[in-house]
């Protein structure tokens, strides 16, 4: 049997799904979180679930609603704490994260639950996700989309300048709750496919990845949607025909994944943003007098390969600590 | 057949300011007090004052992201409370907040003053477009559109703040020092813009520490001072030190033949007090 028979199989199906619709959401609300410099947020709010998910397995219930409850309710508090001023909110959110945590894995024991089932949630366990929970996972996933990209403008102004979106009318604390509980639904969803303990990779990785080489807000978020989907399917994909020789399970290979792409894009990111600094116009006044070079041995012109940096009327070249710029016959420093 | 105006009140220009008796405490410590100020249609209007004397916070107050724990601000007309109408405002605030922790072009920081104009889920219409086209020239930074705003420099990150506001359309915008840590350079292009807003009427509210190439727009300064107003008058030099000569007032060709309606009243009179308008009239404390 090949490995990719094992796709024909009814449990790899419903992983391919539930590893598309994670890996377009989840960057797409992630993407929010790192324009307002909240990229733990995800994790964060990763902890608090754990208490919801060991909620749900002691009571019989659904973990996953339950984990929608509490993260929700857990993300909310997050907000408000962070709205309320930066100083104290540090350590308030630290205390919610670690309390969660620990708050679950108590319940979990005290439930009489065994460690391994909580370890499903935590690490995630894609090929084990139940038909219903795919359909679930699909309609959470798809309004957290629709909400993202449909209210991208909104949303992006307001992460961008909060006192500019009040001023303009919007209803900033309203969206900032919005993003909240978008991220916690999104962290549920993803929660069977990588894990609680792993859900903010997804939702923050692929945003750094995209950011190395956009430049504007939209091209972003597209690309870090796209860059999800490829590691949450590619991961699942490795681990498939890695389990042949080894027990490699799907959310650390889709972690892993996301974080190549990464390493392969930030030196390209470093180059273009060092050509870029490079060559930014000089937009200082012109100098009233100025050195001469004397004896300058060199032709400079639009193929001598020296960087020519736009300066008012002309180009300056840009060489071992000179910019020479072409006056009549000769250069001038500037 | 023309019906009737039902209240004969429209010649009298409806002022985009007036605040009466106005206090404002930020955690509990009174920052400002007994604050009157009417901005006429049209006026530009330069808050001057040393830095910890309130004028930042005034502006914040008028754009309502501080509240007022006394006296009454009213918005074209609209008690500050039932104001809806933010599309006729624009604001560009003080810190230079162009950049976040995603990527963003200046196109798209632009557009961000269109918001206030559009409704939920629908695209960018032509005429958002053009507006955000039109406040890219009219700012300098057309050929800049298409770069991330983090590339620019700082200067250039203001003037983009502010072709957001312009970008809104607004009839009154407010400005809180935007020439600060700005070159020479980026602040005439910024004069440029200022001086386009004002040939097309808008009212302008501008927190200055020094006013520089903005100097010649001012139609009246105000001076500020330990949270109260001081002076209220005519165009005063950059520190707000010496009051204004005979000829502290200049006229402009761009806007000579147009009216200003609150403007002749300080013309040459600076030390008269508009009953229960001004405080303290153009006297220096």
């Amino acid at each position: 049997m090949s490995t990719w028979d094992l796709f024909s199989y009814p449990f790899m199906q419903r992983a391919l799904i539930a590893a598309v619709f994670t890996g377009i959401a989840a960057p797409a609300i992630g993407t929010y979180l790192v324009q307002r410099r909240l990229s733990l947020m995800g994790d964060g709010i990763g902890h608090v679930a754990v208490t919801g998910v060991a909620l749900g397995l002691a009571t019989g219930g659904s973990p996953t609603w339950t984990a929608v409850l509490v993260a929700v309710i857990g993300a909310v508090a997050i907000e408000l704490i962070r709205e309320r001023g930066h100083t104290s909110g540090d350590v308030a959110l630290a205390l919610l994260f670690y309390g969660g945590l620990a708050g679950g894995v108590m319940i979990t024991g005290l439930a009489g639950q065994s460690a391994s089932r909580l370890q499903t949630f935590l690490f995630g366990s894609i090929t084990t996700i139940s038909p219903s929970d795919v359909v679930v996972t699909m309609v959470l996933a798809a309004v957290v989309v629709v909400l993202c990209v449909g209210l991208a403008p909104q949303l992006f102004a307001v992460a961008q300048d909060q006192e500019y979106a009040r001023v303009a009318g919007l209803r900033v604390r309203a969206y900032n709750l919005l993003v909240a509980v978008l991220a916690a639904v999104t962290v549920t969803v993803a929660m069977r496919t990588v894990g609680l303990l792993l859900v903010s990779a997804l939702m923050v990785v692929p945003v750094a990845t995209s950011q190395q080489l956009t430049r504007s807000f939209r091209t972003t978020l597209g690309a870090a949607m796209v860059l999800g989907v490829l590691a949450s399917v590619g991961g699942l994909v490795v681990s498939a025909f890695a389990s042949e020789r080894a027990t490699v399970a799907p959310g650390p290979s889709i972690v892993l994944l996301s974080l190549a792409g990464f390493l392969l894009a930030w030196p390209v990111g470093l180059g273009v943003r060092r050509r870029a600094r490079l060559r930014t116009p000089f937009d200082d006044d012109l100098p009233d007098d100025h050195d001469e070079v004397d004896d300058h041995p060199h032709d400079h012109g639009p193929a001598c390969g020296h960087v020519a940096v736009p300066h008012d009327d002309h180009l300056d070249y840009v060489h071992d600590g000179h910019r020479h710029a072409v006056h009549d016959r000769h250069y001038d420093e500037h | 057949m023309t019906a009737p105006q039902p209240h004969g009140r429209s010649t009298t220009p409806v002022p985009p300011i007036a605040l009466t008796d106005g206090a404002v405490s930020l955690q509990g410590r009174p920052v400002l007090r007994g604050i009157d100020l009417q901005v006429a249609p049209g006026e530009f209007l330069a808050l001057l004052g040393p830095n910890g004397s309130g004028k930042s916070t005034l502006v914040r107050t008028l754009v309502g992201l501080w509240p007022l724990t006394r006296g009454r601000l009213q918005l074209f007309g609209t008690d500050h409370g039932d104001f809806r109408a933010w599309h006729r405002v624009g604001f560009v605030p003080q810190r230079s907040s162009a950049t976040s922790g995603v990527p963003a072009s200046v196109r798209e920081v632009t557009s961000a003053g269109r918001l206030s104009r559009r409704r939920l889920l629908r695209p960018l219409g032509r005429a958002d477009r053009a507006a955000v086209d039109d406040a890219l020239e009219l700012v300098g930074l057309a050929d800049r559109a298409r770069d991330g705003v983090s590339q620019l420099s700082g200067g250039q990150q203001q003037r983009v703040l502010i072709a957001r506001a312009l970008a809104g359309e607004a009839e009154l915008y407010l400005l809180d020092e935007p020439t600060a840590g700005v070159d020479r350079a980026n602040q005439e292009a910024l004069a440029g813009a200022l001086a386009a807003l004002k040939a097309r009427g808008a009212t302008v509210v501008l927190v200055a520490h020094e006013l520089g190439p903005l100097a010649g727009l001012v139609d009246r300064s105000v001076l500020m001072r330990d949270g109260r107003i001081v002076y209220d008058g005519a165009p005063l030099g950059d520190h707000g030190r010496h009051r204004p000569g005979p000829d502290g007032h200049h006229v402009h060709p761009d806007h000579a033949g147009r009216p200003h309606p609150d403007h002749t009243a300080h013309l040459g009179a600076p030390l008269d007090v508009h009953p229960g308008t001004h405080r303290s009239g153009g006297r220096a404390r």
